[in-house]
Order: structure tokens, then C-alpha cells, then sequence
């Protein structure tokens, strides 16, 4: 189960970063999305995984969850959900004002080989 | 009195709240006076905390009587109170220069103003590093809204990079927080400093792993070498108030690793002790030699402040690197310098953009200012501080620092670095001046006076400068008592943990 999980985190985690360092804003947030996911999935096993533990301490020697990544996670979505509706509002925003997706606001000028051979 | 301690974050976030309610969310005159009378409100409190913080007494506030390590903590020790002070006076003239007609460029600048300082005085208070990414966040999400308040391409622009940049960050944030939960079972302060050394060999790798993180993600806030990229254009299309307000948020920075990494992973921390210190000597260094080329290489007066708030962090790196209580005093008087000044020189820029018309701030020759008199003053005031030169307290931050340096091998590259930082920010202050004030084209054809609350703002972020020279004496005591305090807080962590470690 470990293997398991920890290669979901580190899947999620990579494509998250492949698609942040993309130039267009609608692939960064998507990967600003997946790092959040991954982070949320981290931060649940910081409490060590389990299987049919206790969810609450009961009398006598049990073994229990620990509440507190539970809590942590709960903060964390709540705040990266809204960081990431800021961030789409933001790129809309951008989208509208500078009339491009480019996360530079202006797209790259790439000299064109064809143009460039014909010129000559 | 006992409650005095949690104020500091309850004031901004009700005023913050009321103003977004009928009878004032309408009326802008409501609105200022309830913000000036918060934020007068505000320095009262903090300064009365900083009082009660000088007697040495570490004032807990334990939220719901849960008792630390468990609960919820907020410490208020000298270099908490410090900051909050700090944070609060310049609030004050921030939103005194705001309320002049920069708040009315959009909606809601007044509630996101009192947010963003629940933030930031949040994050100096806390005594868990959980609670410090909560207060991050909610200090972030108000500043994105401010940079971008009153719109535009550029402000759009600059956005788009801080908030992508700073929403990676906080996913490092998650990741190394979970790191430290996973290998010490804890995340308030003074239990982490205890459980830090007690770890084994396995897990002190993966916290030390996690340490290195949190370098990263307060690197980014607080503008370190391959990070502060984002800088001079985020500060240089920011508004006046907004940008002189963010002038401490780098410094929120700089208070997170010097908290995180004396208290937790400080002398005493065994194996990890130090674990910043090898990455920070270059890096400091490096962020100065970088903020020197910049400041040369600035075009218009925002850029060139933007550049000097990259250099003073520059100049922190390096009383930071050194580690030790001296250098750490010398440290936090030049950060309540720096910051001040860089925001006075902030809303200067903004002052003489609106007088030169279309040249705004560039470096170009423009009409004549129609005041150049009270303007110029500030200018000369708060270049020669920024600069460093006597008698205003840059230089006697600067000196301060440099005498805290150790002479064999340290000051050989303190003082060079240092040294000629202060000098290109000479030469170019002195480029900017000449340009701006003297290099005219043609008399002044219309006029936008600048108004008394402006000059008033500007004058008393300035006029600290000055005091702080004149105080000097009980004002470096008390920064030297806080670096003291702060560097043997891992050694007496009795008063932080009242029933024992978990």
C-alpha cells in the first residue's frame, strides 16, 4: 500500500511540476491543481498509514489515527481551492486584459525557420 | 490585558469585516476613519505589547486553554512585538497616504488593506509553523487582490507571475510541513526545537530535507537570489500604499527564517544545527552582488527602489548567515530601517510620477515639479538613509553589522559586498535625483498639488529614520536583548511549553 501511494504522490507531484513550467496559463493552473492534490495526499500520510484502525482513541490499547494530518488536510484544501479559483479568475483576467494566454503576457517571438531560410 | 496579545489579529479582521457591512461599506469617508482610528488603535497596542515584551516576560495566549504542544499558541516574546510594532506604524502611513485617493481606484481597497495586516501580524505571532502557512495564506491572498486593485496591464502582468510563483510556494510549504509532522510527531516552535535533536540518524536526513524546504519557500517570500526574480516588477506596478506596505512583506520572510532556523534548527539542534548557515553565506552574498547590478541598472525611480528592497534583503542574508546573537541585533535594527525607509521612498516615487506627467518616474528629463521643495527634502531625507550614509540610520545599521562580523575570514566578504552595494546605491540615488529634480525641459502647464496627508505619510516614515539615530542607544538595546532572547530560546523553552513537551 505504500508503494502505492507513494507513487500516486510522486506521479501527481511530477506532472504537476511538467505542467506549471508550460508558457500558457490554462496548463499552469491545471498543474498547480494536481501539486495541490498531491500535497493534500502527503500531508494525509504524514500521520502514517493504517489499516482498520480506530478513527477515534477508545479505552484501552487500540490503535487510533491521528487526527491531527486529518485537520491539516481539511485547512489545506479549503485554502487551495481558493487560491485556485483566484488563480483561474487571474488568468482569465490576464486573458481579457492582455489578449493572451502567455503566462509573460506577450507570446514569445521564435524566429520561424521556414521564414528564415527563405529570406535569403 | 491578558487577551492585549491576540488584539493585534482580532482588530483588523473585525474592522475588516464591519467595513464590508451596510452602514459603512458604502461610504468611503466612513471607511477611512474607521481604518486610521483601527490602525491608530492598533500601534497603541502593539507598542504597549512591546512595553510588556521588554520587561522579558514571553507572553503565551493559549487559545481555548489547550494547552501547548496540543493546542493553538500565539508567543509574544521581544521579536514578535518587534515586528508587530513595525507592522503597525507602517500600516499607519500606508493607509494615511491611501486615504489621500489611492483607495478609491477600486472596491474594497480598506477591508483587503485590514486583511492583509491580520496576516502579517498573524504570522509574527504564532507559535506553530502550521498556523504560520494559515497567516501566509491569508496575508497572500489579501496582497494579490491589492497588487492588482485598481487594474491595468501591468499590475495584470505582474500578477499573474507572484501569484503562480507564490502558490508553488505554498504547495513547498505543505510538503516540508508534512515532512516535519511525519518524522517529529509535533509542529508548535518550542516542541520541534526540543524533538529536533532527539531524532535518529534515518529520520534527521528527511527533517533536514524538510528544513531545507521551508529555506526555499521563505526564500521565495523573502526575495533570495534565483527567487527574487519576481520582485522590482511586482513592487514597481503595485500602487503607492500597496507597494509600501508590501515592503515588510519580505521581512515576513526574513522573520521566518530567523525564527525557524534559531529556534528550531539553531545551536542546539544536534545533527541539524545550523542546517541553513552553508546555503545562506553564498547565497546572501550573491543576492547582494545581484541587487547591485540591478540598482545600477534600474530606469525608473519604482524599479530602483524595488532594487534597494533586494538589496537590504541582500544585507539581512547576510547578519542572518552569521548566526549569532550580535550580528542578529545588528540585523533586526537594519530591518526596522530598511523597511520604513523603502516605503517612504515607495510612496515618494508615486508623489513625483504624478508631478512630471507623461515621464512619470523614468530617468528622462520632464517638466519642472510644481513642488519640488517638499518634495525634494524626502528625496534627500530618505536617499541619503537608504544609501547609508551619516547621519541617518542606515549608516548606523549598516555599522552595526559590519562591526559584528568576525575579521579573519568572514569580513573579507562582508565588507566588500556590502560596501560596494551602498555605493552603487549612492551613485544611482544620485542619478536619480539630478534627473528627476534638476534635468528639466519645460516649466510645470498644469499642476496636481500633492496633498498634505501625502507629504504627512511620507514625512513620518522618514522621520524615523532620523530618531532611530537619536534613540539609537535604548533602540539597539533593545534589538540586541531580542537577539539574545531569540538565540537561547531553544536552551529555555520552560515558559514556551508550560506542561512539558508532548
Amino acid at each position: 500500500m505504500e508503494m502505492l501511494y507513494a507513487l500516486c504522490v510522486g506521479i501527481l507531484t511530477t506532472s504537476g511540476i511538467f505542467l506549471t513550467l508550460r508558457g500558457r496559463t490554462f496548463p499552469v493552473v491545471v498543474g498547480l491543481t494536481l501539486l495541490s492534490y498531491a500535497v493534500n495526499l502527503f500531508l494525509f500520510a504524514s500521520g502514517r498509514l493504517g489499516v482498520d484502525d480506530a478513527a477515534v482513541l477508545q479505552e484501552g490499547p487500540a490503535n487510533y489515527t491521528d487526527p491531527l494530518p486529518q485537520a491539516l488536510v481539511l485547512t489545506a484544501i479549503v485554502i487551495g481551492f481558493a487560491m485556485t479559483a483566484f488563480a483561474v479568475i487571474l488568468a482569465m483576467r490576464a486573458r481579457a486584459d492582455l489578449g493572451n494566454d502567455h503566462v509573460d503576457g506577450r507570446l514569445p517571438t521564435i524566429p520561424d525557420e521556414s521564414t528564415a531560410r527563405e529570406k535569403p | 490585558m491578558e487577551h492585549l496579545a491576540i488584539l493585534p489579529i482580532l482588530i483588523p479582521l473585525l474592522c475588516g469585516v464591519l467595513m464590508l457591512l451596510p452602514p459603512i461599506s458604502g461610504q468611503i469617508a466612513r471607511q477611512r476613519s474607521l481604518s486610521l482610528a483601527a490602525l491608530g488603535v492598533l500601534v497603541l497596542i502593539t507598542l504597549r505589547l512591546l512595553l510588556q515584551a521588554d520587561s522579558d516576560v514571553i507572553q503565551l495566549y493559549v487559545l481555548g486553554d489547550w494547552h501547548p504542544p496540543y493546542g493553538i499558541v500565539l508567543v509574544a516574546d521581544r521579536l514578535s512585538t518587534l515586528m508587530l510594532l513595525l507592522s503597525s506604524v507602517l500600516g499607519f502611513a500606508c493607509m494615511l497616504y491611501a486615504c489621500a485617493g489611492d483607495d478609491r481606484q477600486g472596491a474594497y481597497f480598506h477591508p483587503l488593506f485590514m486583511f492583509q495586516l491580520m496576516g502579517i501580524n498573524g504570522a509574527f505571532l504564532t507559535g506553530d509553523i502550521f498556523n504560520l502557512f494559515v497567516f501566509f495564506e491569508v496575508l497572500l491572498i489579501a496582497s494579490y487582490a491589492l497588487l492588482i486593485h485598481g487594474g491595468g496591464k501591468q499590475k495584470t502582468r505582474a500578477s499573474v507571475h507572484y501569484v503562480v510563483l507564490n502558490l508553488v510556494g505554498s504547495s513547498i510549504f505543505l510538503f516540508a510541513l508534512g515532512i516535519i509532522y511525519g518524522t517529529t510527531g509535533t509542529l508548535n516552535i518550542a516542541d520541534l526545537a526540543q524533538k529536533v535533536s532527539q531524532l535518529d540518524a534515518a529520520e534527521q536526513a528527511i527533517a533536514g530535507a524538510g528544513a531545507l524546504m521551508l529555506l526555499v519557500v521563505f526564500g521565495l517570500k523573502s526575495a533570495i537570489l534565483p527567487l527574487q526574480f519576481w520582485l522590482p516588477r511586482t513592487y514597481s506596478a503595485a500602487s503607492a500604499p500597496v507597494a509600501a506596505l508590501f515592503a515588510i512583506l519580505t521581512k515576513v520572510g526574513i522573520y521566518s527564517i530567523l525564527r525557524v532556523f534559531t529556534v528550531i534548527f539553531g545551536e542546539d539542534a544536534g545533527a541539524l544545527a545550523q542546517i541553513a548557515i552553508p546555503w545562506l553565506w553564498p547565497l546572501s552574498i550573491l543576492t547582494l552582488i545581484a541587487a547591485t547590478i540591478g540598482v545600477l541598472a534600474a530606469s525608473s525611480l519604482r524599479q530602483l527602489v524595488a532594487q534597494l528592497v533586494v538589496l537590504s534583503v541582500g544585507t539581512l542574508l547576510v547578519g542572518l548567515a552569521m548566526a549569532r546573537s550580535e550580528a542578529t541585533g545588528a540585523l533586526l535594527y537594519y530591518l526596522v530601517h530598511s523597511t520604513l525607509v523603502c516605503a517612504g521612498l515607495f510612496l515618494l516615487a508615486d508623489m513625483i510620477s504624478r508631478q512630471r506627467g507623461k515621464a512619470e518616474d523614468r530617468f528622462v528629463a520632464a517638466r519642472r515639479m510644481c513642488q519640488p521643495v517638499g518634495i525634494g527634502i524626502a528625496f534627500f531625507i530618505g536617499a541619503l538613509a537608504i544609501v547609508g550614509l551619516p547621519p541617518f540610520s542606515g549608516f548606523v545599521g549598516k555599522a552595526l553589522l559590519l562591526k559584528s562580523a568576525a575579521l579573519e575570514g568572514e569580513a573579507a566578504w562582508i565588507y566588500p559586498t556590502i560596501l560596494i552595494g551602498g555605493l552603487a546605491a549612492l551613485i544611482a540615488m544620485s542619478r536619480a535625483g539630478t534627473t528627476l529634480f534638476w534635468h528639466t525641459s519645460r516649466e510645470p502647464d498644469s499642476c496636481e498639488p500633492v496633498s498634505r496627508l501625502q507629504l504627512t505619510a511620507v514625512f513620518l516614515l522618514l522621520a524615523i529614520s532620523p530618531l532611530l539615530v537619536i534613540f539609537g542607544g535604548p533602540v539597539s538595546d533593545f534589538t540586541f536583548d531580542t537577539a539574545e532572547q531569540l538565540h537561547n530560546m531553544s536552551r529555555a523553552l520552560g515558559p514556551l511549553l508550560p506542561g512539558g513537551g508532548s
